[in-house]
């Protein structure tokens, strides 16, 4: 995963609600079976239809439940390989907050009112290290999860640090814990 | 120290702080392709197939297309194709076009009793919710921690917060547990639940069959709830004896099952009360499940509306949806009918909707369609005969799959066509480009199709 720290410059904004990831990247691209090559087909019907222009700038802007619906990483894989490097909103869904989180790709959950003055402010610059969002005459701090913040900036591998514990996963296979649910190969 | 079901679950699965042990992953042909090849990159085998099971679902078509290699879409073809050579690689039992036991993921986990109370359930899917209606934590994932699953058999967690919805009183006749589950979209809104694990309890939610309660749990995710919960009681045991998958020593699991239903005393971060009795058949009117009225009211006007995101919301979603405020909900047309989906296309959904057509027909100006959620509820539904009523009535009769769902096969809807869907969503497009989803339950769904429009079940004769 590429690290991650500061990123700063112009500000593209979608200024919608319930942007949900059907939106982000319709289902009839879902078909690739490569991590690549999405960022083309980002908000197609959207764009298609003129509802909207949006231009690569590193972060973009949108309404609350951002993310919302499936749950296909597509989504993200699609703004990120678009330009964008991180979004801004006044929530997210759950599913795609981890998708971001997993890709190098920062989701910065900020209010209505914040969110306002940054879209009027054309500009801004995320500081992920001291969790600050700076524009032209404000700032503001925002939440993260230390763990994800660290990951994020160190752009380190979840898989390759959770096999560096992999014997407490035996250990933990071996106990009761190891006992629940179906042997799905003996059906 | 009294304890919720979802606390008990949790912690008996902690390999550590925030690494949560998985007993159950789910895999279908969209969204684990790269994380497949994502082993393949990094010589990583995967680690436990025999606590994996694969389907083909989002892409089949529902034609009768009997093998993978038949499929015409040349895209879907090499997705189902690749899932079947991953599977085998990696050594995963696979469920692919042609199988008996072929199906939609989330109705082919419980109906080969795959899930169960007490275990944890992912899948990359957001409607991995279902599963919780047997009491266990099921939830969705990205393709990232699908890799993540296959490698190590468990994932990195936050521990979410908590909320129990307390359902009071019991369903009026002709109202689903479809129309409890919009109804209480409807109130919490569409990121109501964002950050929580959902309980469903009380009165309304014990008197619920098994298939009713995955119906529930189904569609916590389109409250933005992380997953959705049942406790397991006598009824959850009953649908569970029996099946392929079901522990040998049944009676023994299911004394471990009875120690897992929430302690008197335990708290949650969050408690909502519903009267269920107050319920009426839901029907969504907008683009979100959260835009939803009962078919007895009138399309909502936005100027009536306090916040200016939801003005501006309901401005834009009466324009796609081709739809004038003040308009009754009864007097609305599909022209569409689909019958299925994870959320409604399990056997008692179609008896239901079967049932409810009583030898009439399709009205001439709908198209309606009925696709079973799995091979086996298709046979089961044959042999009971329910595909002569459906055929008899004009409904057509499908194979197995997501189908118009999601419109990433072969049904779709047509630009502007108007729908009424036993389905999840209604977001723009979702069932094919311009078209216009209002979510309702099977019988709701049937009633169009005859009529021609929304009625109100409980009036309908």
């Amino acid at each position: 995963m590429e690290a991650i720290n500061v990123i700063e410059g112009e500000i593209a904004v979608l200024d919608r609600s319930d942007v949900d990831t059907d939106q982000i990247i319709p289902k009839q691209f879902l078909k690739r079976v490569e991590r690549t090559g999405y960022g083309e087909f980002l908000f197609y019907d959207w764009v298609r239809d003129g509802e909207i222009v949006l231009e690569p700038h590193p972060i973009l802007v949108s309404g609350r439940n951002f993310g919302s619906g499936s749950s296909r990483e597509h989504a993200v894989w699609a703004l990120h390989q678009f330009g964008f490097k991180a979004v801004i909103a006044p929530s997210f869904s759950d599913i795609f907050y981890s998708n971001s989180t997993k890709n190098g790709f920062l989701p910065v959950e900020l209010s209505e009112d914040v969110c306002q003055a940054l879209v009027e402010a054309g500009e801004a610059k995320i500081d992920l290290e001291n969790q600050m969002v700076s524009w032209a005459g404000g700032e503001a701090s925002f939440e993260i999860e230390a763990e994800i913040k660290r990951r994020l900036i160190g752009g380190l591998d979840d898989i390759a640090l959770t096999l560096m514990d992999e014997e407490e996963i035996e250990a933990f296979e071996s106990g009761p814990g190891g006992t629940y649910g179906p042997v799905t190969t003996s059906l | 120290m009294p304890k919720t079901m979802f606390e008990k679950i949790w912690e008996a699965h902690e390999v550590r702080e925030n690494l949560l042990y998985i007993d159950l992953h789910l895999v279908h042909e969209v969204t684990s392709p790269q994380a497949f090849e994502g082993l393949r990159m990094t010589g990583r085998k995967l680690r436990r197939p025999d606590k994996t099971v694969a389907t083909a679902d989002h892409n089949v078509p529902t034609d009768g297309t009997p093998t993978a290699a038949m499929i015409k879409d040349a895209l879907s073809r090499k997705q189902v194709e690749t899932l079947e050579k991953n599977a085998a690689d990696f050594g995963v039992p696979v469920y692919s076009l042609g199988s008996e036991t072929q199906g939609i993921v989330h109705v082919i986990g419980p109906e080969l009793g795959l899930t169960q109370p007490g275990m944890t359930i992912v899948c990359g899917d957001s409607h991995t919710s279902t599963h919780g209606a047997f009491g266990a934590l099921a939830f969705g994932i990205g393709t990232s921690e699908v890799e993540h699953v296959m490698a190590t058999q468990t994932l990195l967690q936050n521990l979410p917060r908590t909320m129990r919805i307390n359902y009071s009183g019991t369903l009026a006749e002709g109202v689903t547990s479809k129309d409890l589950i919009l109804a209480t979209i409807g109130k919490l809104g569409t990121s109501g639940m964002t950050g929580y694990v959902v309980e469903y309890a009380g009165e309304a939610i014990e008197a619920l069959t098994m298939e009713q309660r995955m119906t529930v749990c189904n569609m916590t995710i389109e409250g933005g709830g992380k997953a959705g919960m049942i406790a397991p009681d006598e009824t959850t045991f009953e649908y569970m004896r029996g099946k392929a998958g079901v522990p040998e020593n049944f009676d023994d699991a299911v004394e471990r099952w009875r120690q897992l239903p929430t302690d008197e005393g335990a708290t949650f971060d969050t408690e909502v009360e519903i009267d269920a009795s107050r319920i009426s058949p839901m029907v969504t009117w907008g683009t979100t499940p959260g835009m939803v009225i009962q078919v007895t009211d009138t399309v909502p006007d936005p100027e009536q509306m306090d916040s200016p995101a939801d003005r501006e919301a309901a401005i834009r979603a009466l324009q796609y949806m081709g739809l004038d405020a003040g308009t009754p909900m009864e007097e609305i047309r599909p022209e569409r009918v689909f019958i299925g989906s994870c959320t409604n296309s399990r056997i008692s959904d179609l008896r239901e909707a079967a049932g409810a057509i009583k030898g009439r027909k399709v009205a001439d100006s709908v198209r309606a369609m009925v696709v079973p959620g799995s091979a086996l509820v298709k046979a089961q539904a044959e042999d009971e005969g329910l595909d002569r009523i459906f055929s008899e009535a004009g409904f057509e009769w499908r194979g197995a799959g997501c189908s118009m769902c999601l419109g990433m096969n072969p049904d779709t809807l047509f630009d502007g066509e108007r729908c009424a869907s036993t389905s999840n969503r209604n977001f723009e497009g979702r069932q094919g480009k311009g078209g216009r989803t209002h979510l309702v339950s099977p019988t709701m769904a049937t009633a169009a199709a005859i009529e021609g429009h929304f009625v109100d079940i409980r009036n309908w004769s």
